[in-house]
């Protein structure tokens, strides 16, 4: 028996139907069981093919990894150049004597037998009474000569100075105390000894109230200064080389006992120097005058000294100079991240179309179940996130281990700053979300008819 | 007749633009299927049956026309509010199945709860109560490759039958099953047609669709007959 029933009918009938409701009051698609159900399903996605998943991790690792390992060591270098610079004393000034190059040295005083250059105390003179704002002028006088103790001997600087020398230079007295005024007033025969000379020509013994012995004059010793901070921290690196042993005697002392000219025998020749200051350090009181005053010096300067005999270091300027450097390094190293990481997104968006046009059926599928198009963003930016996540995390283990090991096997200093890590981190889940995007609103905007038909 | 209507088509038409030519998949389809009939679809390919299924299935809009699901008028709505309606109301079953592969039996059944956001708890109950209807109950853990086309073709059903959904909608589920695994499929339908389910089925061949209490015939895009068999 067949019936006909194909008769439209009006809407007379329309009740809402009864829902599946038990569970509606229970919709809650916030809760963390609902989010760790998520990853779960990422996870699973993602395991099921390990070796793509690993490689696409592993261009993020290496992307964050890189960055924090050259960002540590860039780091320990600036703190290196920056630390000796600040022993130098960013409120002073550096004048130092300088042999005039050659071409000068004709014009100027050709024929003289002895070579006469540098800084005069006639400069240090004119510098006190016309520059203002200086506090404390402090003359030095370098001699190279071997220092004795007994049969032990080294090659160094003899350093002719004032007793306020260490607190303007940083330099702190680590046994004994620095020359005195009084000693320096009688040019007394005392010395101090930097760390280095003491190592070296005491290696056993106190070198406190025992003497060392230059050319033919013999020098009390009075206090060691402590080894500077640097060169403490990268003793392993410090060749022995460019460790220069010093001994600091009274400015006094070195005008009479070396005078102004200074002899020097060298293989097959023998050049006579004649040089009243071989440094001065003048400290500015007003920080933000150093580089001005700087100027005045040099105006100055120029003024009494017919050839560019002298020097003027700032160290202010190069610890700014420093600072600038390190920024260009930095922004050079951040770019060099920047495109590694770039590489390692554009590896996760690659995998991530290959997966979308993969799994265009079981879009289809999970959309006819009931998912929203911001479900599947959610699915496969999950995915994404977690790709390149686990590469952020990875990349941080390995990029905090490896200035490690460039400390231990290269003796390099490096500095894994609190920042770089975190932001490589957050980086590279940015990239996450960056390149997972696109695909993921591309297999959310499928249509689900379309892509339950794909094979 | 005091059924409620289930799912109501009012001179539904769908046009396809491909390329430059409109297509005209459905030219004014009027239906009327009421809760707990077993309605089978047939027809030539080319007229219009898929069409006419993702019409009832919500995963397409109707050109013109209304469709009424449940009393609801679902042909205007945006697609978040279809992929709700199907979600809730609705429950398919494909030819090929279509499990996720790399989820396991209970994992598959649960899909539809998962996007209602439904607790984990609620819902594994839930898929596990399910499965045990079909016969699954042992293969709870299993990946759908592990197990057969009939088997697999069960868990589909589960899957459909987890959300209470006001109507069942089978496209050829028997397509691509042997003639023994194809009547288990078959029996399970027509138990959860005594139990008062709503079932629609495309289907090709006759012998399935004489199961169904009404058989509907669909060519170039309209119902050439309506048919309640014996």
């Amino acid at each position: 028996m067949e019936m006909e029933l194909n008769k439209p009918m009006d809407g007379s009938g329309n009740k809402p139907v009864q829902e599946v409701d038990l569970f509606r009051q229970l919709l809650r698609p916030f809760m963390p069981d609902h989010i760790v159900r998520i990853f779960k399903l990422a996870l699973k996605s993602l395991w099921l093919h390990k070796l793509r998943s690993f490689l696409t991790v592993l261009g993020i690792v290496f992307g964050v990894c890189s960055v924090i390992a050259m960002l540590a060591i860039g780091e320990g270098a600036s703190y290196e150049a920056q630390e000796q610079i600040k022993n130098l004393g960013s409120q002073n000034i550096i004048l130092q004597s300088v042999k005039p190059s050659d071409d000068q040295k004709i014009s100027g005083a050709a024929q003289n037998f002895v070579l006469d250059y540098g800084l005069k105390y006639s400069d240090i003179k004119r510098l006190r009474s016309t520059i203002p704002g200086i506090t404390i002028v402090v003359p030095g006088r370098i001699v190279r000569d071997y220092i004795w103790n007994a049969t032990r001997r080294v090659d160094g600087e003899i350093i002719g100075t004032v007793p306020w020398y260490p607190e303007m230079r940083n330099h702190r007295v680590s046994v004994g105390r620095f020359f005195s005024e009084i000693e320096m007033e009688y040019a007394a025969n005392v010395c101090v000894l930097s760390a280095e000379t003491a190592q070296q020509l005491f290696p056993i013994s106190d070198p406190i109230g025992k003497e060392v012995r230059v050319g033919g004059t013999y020098y009390r010793i009075v206090g060691i200064l402590e080894s500077q901070k640097v060169s403490k921290t990268t003793s392993a690196d410090a060749a022995p080389k460019t460790i220069t042993y010093r001994i600091f005697i009274p400015l006094s002392t070195a005008r009479e006992r070396f005078g102004e000219t200074i002899l020097k025998r060298r293989t097959g020749s023998m050049e006579a120097e004649r040089v009243e200051l071989h440094e001065v350090t003048v400290k500015v009181q007003d920080p933000k005058m150093v580089v001005s005053v700087a100027q005045a010096i040099n105006n100055l300067l120029q003024r009494n000294h017919k050839k560019k005999d002298y020097e003027i270091i700032v160290p202010l300027e190069l610890l700014r100079r420093a600072e600038r450097t390190k920024q260009i390094f930095n922004i050079v190293l951040g770019s060099i991240a920047a495109i590694s990481l770039l590489v390692g997104g554009i590896g996760i968006m690659n995998i991530m179309l290959a997966t979308v046009t993969e799994r265009t059926r079981e879009i289809g599928i999970r959309r006819a179940l009931g998912a929203k198009r911001r479900d599947i963003v959610t699915q496969f930016l999950v995915e994404s996130v977690m790709l390149s996540g686990t590469g952020g995390l990875i990349g941080v283990l390995f990029g905090v281990a490896i200035p490690f090991l460039v400390t231990m096997f290269a003796n390099m200093k490096t500095i894994v700053t609190l920042w770089s890590p975190l932001l490589a981190f957050s980086i590279s889940a940015l990239v996450g979300i960056v390149f997972g995007l696109y695909p993921a609103i591309r297999a959310a905007k499928m249509d689900p008819v379309e892509a339950l038909r794909h094979e | 007749m005091a059924q409620k209507s289930i799912a109501k088509l009012e001179d539904v038409k769908k046009t396809y633009l491909m390329g430059v030519v409109t297509v005209q998949a459905l030219r004014g389809v009027s239906l009327d299927i009421k809760e707990g009939e077993y309605v089978s679809i047939m027809g030539p390919s080319g007229c219009g049956k898929s069409t006419l299924l993702n019409l009832l299935g919500c995963l397409d809009r109707p050109s013109s026309g209304r469709y009424l699901l449940g009393g609801v008028d679902v042909s205007q709505m945006d697609d978040d509010q279809l992929s709700e309606i199907r979600g809730k109301r609705l429950g398919f079953i494909f030819q090929s199945y279509n499990l996720i592969q790399q989820l396991t039996v209970v994992e598959n059944i649960e899909v539809p709860l998962f996007y209602q956001g439904i607790p984990h708890e609620i819902s594994r109950a839930r898929a596990i109560e399910m499965a045990r209807r079909v016969g699954l109950e042992h293969r709870l853990h299993h990946k759908p490759f592990e197990l057969s086309g009939g088997q697999q073709q069960r868990v589909a059903i589960a899957r459909a039958l987890v959300n209470d959904p006001l109507v069942i909608l089978a496209d050829e589920p028997t397509g691509n099953l042997d003639s023994k695994s194809g009547l288990e499929i078959l029996q399970i339908f027509d138990e959860l047609h005594k139990q008062g389910k709503t079932i629609i089925m495309v289907t090709h061949d006759e012998n399935i669709a004489k199961r169904a209490q009404r058989t509907i015939r669909l060519r170039d895009g309209v119902v050439e007959s309506d048919t309640w068999n014996n």
